[in-house]
């Protein structure tokens, strides 16, 4: 095994042991997956070339569904309330991706944060059935019929998400090393060739438009479970824009950057945050004006540029190297 | 609804319309010029207002004329342009035309986060409040219906000199038909000696400008509070859509359209309201997808 990638596994192995050293990270970990997999859902989308400023609609369509779920079972089911969130994402997926497939660019960008800025006032102005600002409480649901208690759930739910998690990531790398994945890179590049080939555009966007959906979809239930309730703070803007921002930081290029990057992020986020509360969104700004100028290629970029250095320097005696 | 309701939805509607209007144009024109849609022009707007509100506040209080508060609104309108636009296009902007879209969005994005809090810190989270230039232009009576003069004549008025005076700019003038050469072709607009660079950075602070001048005018009208420059970007980004991109007459329409719309369902269905730009905007994108006033460029391969 190379060490391009006998570092990444022991950076899995190490999250997936570390709540066992310090039980404080577990929720923590939790969330920074979670929220990698709408992270990674946005990476599909930009190897398309395509930014989606309101990729939070199918992350709270997903977490409202799941607390629903709960709500009319009276207590949940986890495994079915990450199923239904994830049905809901790619209904909703279909519908809007079907509209704004057409569009891209600023127009595909800002027609996202319009949808999902529809679904945010729904749930803000139908209080009766949302709960309004203060959302719905996600009563801690069982696992596969067995009543768990609060610690116990908590590191299932952390093994669940990072399974799901390593689960997508394989299946998200697949997918863009597949020819509709190149077929998406295309629409980057030159979306007329892809025309004149015989191949739909907007089909082959709208296949990974509704993949990014699935990803948000889980992570949405997941993040509404994780932290027992949901409130329409789970569709707004920002919460899309960290998404984007995530995504540039860890690197595009890669679905590594996703999880990275939701990594370094909730890691700050919560420990810097404290004292910097005030110019929190002025940090994020010159981060990523920062990681544009700099280091296009994100954390997973940089991590890639060390290791070719590393490599080619000691040229005479890289017996060991097997790729 | 009575005929009173329905002149009152109007008022509103076009009173509205105005102020997105001045937003919009600015969104717009830098658009058309420089090919990229600034996020960051909702904080010029936000910057804009607040300049007006606290600033006049002060000056107000200390016993000054509130009839400052109309030239107040101009120095704001300059000044955030030139102050925060001008460095924004130049130390930044001009460095990411060649970048790829997605990544010129985010840039501006960047900007505008680091705007929002920039206000955050100067003039943390309370909201403004500042009517004298409101209150000093009196009420007038139309109809039965008793409506300030600020938002029913003053505004409309200013909108339709800013829409006249940008079109005579742009036709009539040399800097303007060097805006409309680089628009047209950049790369032939360089090579007979127009200094791209210049025309950008003009275009950039006209448009940063007007919507902080935007701010300054809506800043008689409403609250000045954290959010609205989020709000406004949203709003205009609508209406520039619904217009056509880089439409400036176009965006007028649009503008009205979106501020009537608005301003009946306020009193229709109110729960509506805030989804009414939206739903306007993506019924006309889904009949027309370039806008109403847009055009289809042949893409190259």
């Amino acid at each position: 095994m190379s060490l391009r990638t006998f570092l990444p596994a022991v950076l899995v192995a190490l999250v997936a042991v570390l709540p066992m050293m310090a039980p404080t990270t577990q929720v923590l970990l939790t969330l920074a997956l979670a929220k990698g997999l709408p992270v990674l859902g946005v990476i599909v989308l930009l190897h398309a070339g395509q930014v989606s400023f309101g990729h939070a609609l199918f992350f709270g369509v997903s977490a409202y569904a799941a607390a629903f779920l709960a709500r009319v079972y009276g207590g949940g089911e986890l495994i079915s309330m990450v199923a239904v969130g994830v049905l809901a994402a790619v209904a909703v997926g279909l519908v809007v991706g079907i509209f704004v497939v057409r569009y891209r660019h600023i127009f595909f960008g800002m027609l996202n944060l319009a949808f999902s800025m529809i679904f945010f006032s729904v749930l803000e102005k139908f209080y009766y059935l949302t709960g309004g600002s203060d959302g719905l409480p996600v009563p801690r649901p069982t696992v596969a019929g067995f009543d768990m208690e609060r610690a116990g759930f908590e590191t299932v739910l952390f093994y669940l998400t990072l399974a799901l998690c390593l689960v997508a990531a394989w299946a998200t790398h697949r997918f863009l090393c597949s020819p509709i994945g190149n077929m998406m890179r295309t629409i980057k590049t030159n979306e007329l060739r892809l025309e004149y080939l015989g191949v739909s555009a907007r089909g082959v966007l709208l296949v990974g438009y509704l993949i990014s959906a699935v990803l948000c979809g889980i992570g949405g239930a997941l993040m509404a479970v994780a932290q027992g309730v949901v409130t329409p703070e789970y569709v707004w803007w920002v919460r899309s824009g960290e998404f984007v921002f995530i995504a540039i930081l860890g690197g595009s290029g890669s679905v590594s950057g996703a999880f990275v990057g939701a990594l370094i992020y909730e890691a700050v986020r919560t420990y810097a945050s404290a004292f910097a509360n005030d110019i929190w969104k002025m940090v994020l700004g010159v981060v990523l004006l920062g990681v544009i100028l700099y280091a296009p290629a994100g954390v997973a970029g940089l991590y890639a540029q060390v290791m070719d250095r590393c490599r080619t320097r000691p040229a005479n005696k890289t017996v060991d190297e097997d790729q | 609804m009575t005929l009173q309701l329905l002149a009152l939805a109007i008022f509103d509607g076009v009173a509205y319309a105005a102020l997105v209007f001045l937003v919009a144009v600015g969104l717009t024109l830098t658009f058309g010029v420089l090919k990229v849609l600034n996020i960051a022009h909702g904080s010029f707007y936000a910057m804009g207002a607040y300049i007006t509100a606290s600033i006049g506040g002060a000056i107000f209080a200390a016993g000054f004329s509130p009839w400052l508060a109309f030239p107040l609104m101009l120095i704001a309108g300059a000044l955030v342009g030139i102050v925060v636009g001008g460095p924004v296009e130049k130390l930044l902007l001009s460095r990411i035309y060649e970048l790829e879209d997605v990544l010129q969005i985010l840039v501006t994005f960047a900007v505008f986060l680091i705007l929002e809090d920039v206000q955050r810190l100067i003039w943390g989270g309370q909201p403004f409040f500042e009517s004298s230039a409101l209150q000093v232009l009196g009420t007038v009576d139309v109809f039965d219906i008793t409506y300030t003069v600020y938002q029913l004549i003053l505004l409309p008025m200013v909108a339709i000199s800013v829409l006249v005076s940008l079109r005579l700019f742009l036709r009539r003038t040399l800097m303007g038909k060097l805006i409309l050469a680089v628009t047209e072709d950049r790369e032939a607009a360089t090579s007979v000696g127009i200094n791209a660079e210049r025309v950008y950075f003009v275009t950039f602070v006209i448009g940063a400008s007007l919507a902080a001048f935007g701010g300054a005018l809506a800043s008689a009208t409403t609250s000045v509070l954290p959010g609205m420059g989020a709000d406004m970007i949203v709003l205009s980004f609508a209406v520039v859509a619904t217009a056509g991109l880089g439409r400036v007459e176009g965006a007028a329409v649009a503008a009205l359209l979106i501020g009537l719309g608005r301003s009946f369902a306020v009193y229709l269905w109110p729960e509506i309201e805030v989804l009414v730009p939206y739903l306007i905007m993506l019924f006309v994108l889904l009949i027309r997808p370039e806008g109403l006033f847009g055009t289809t460029h042949p893409r190259k391969i």
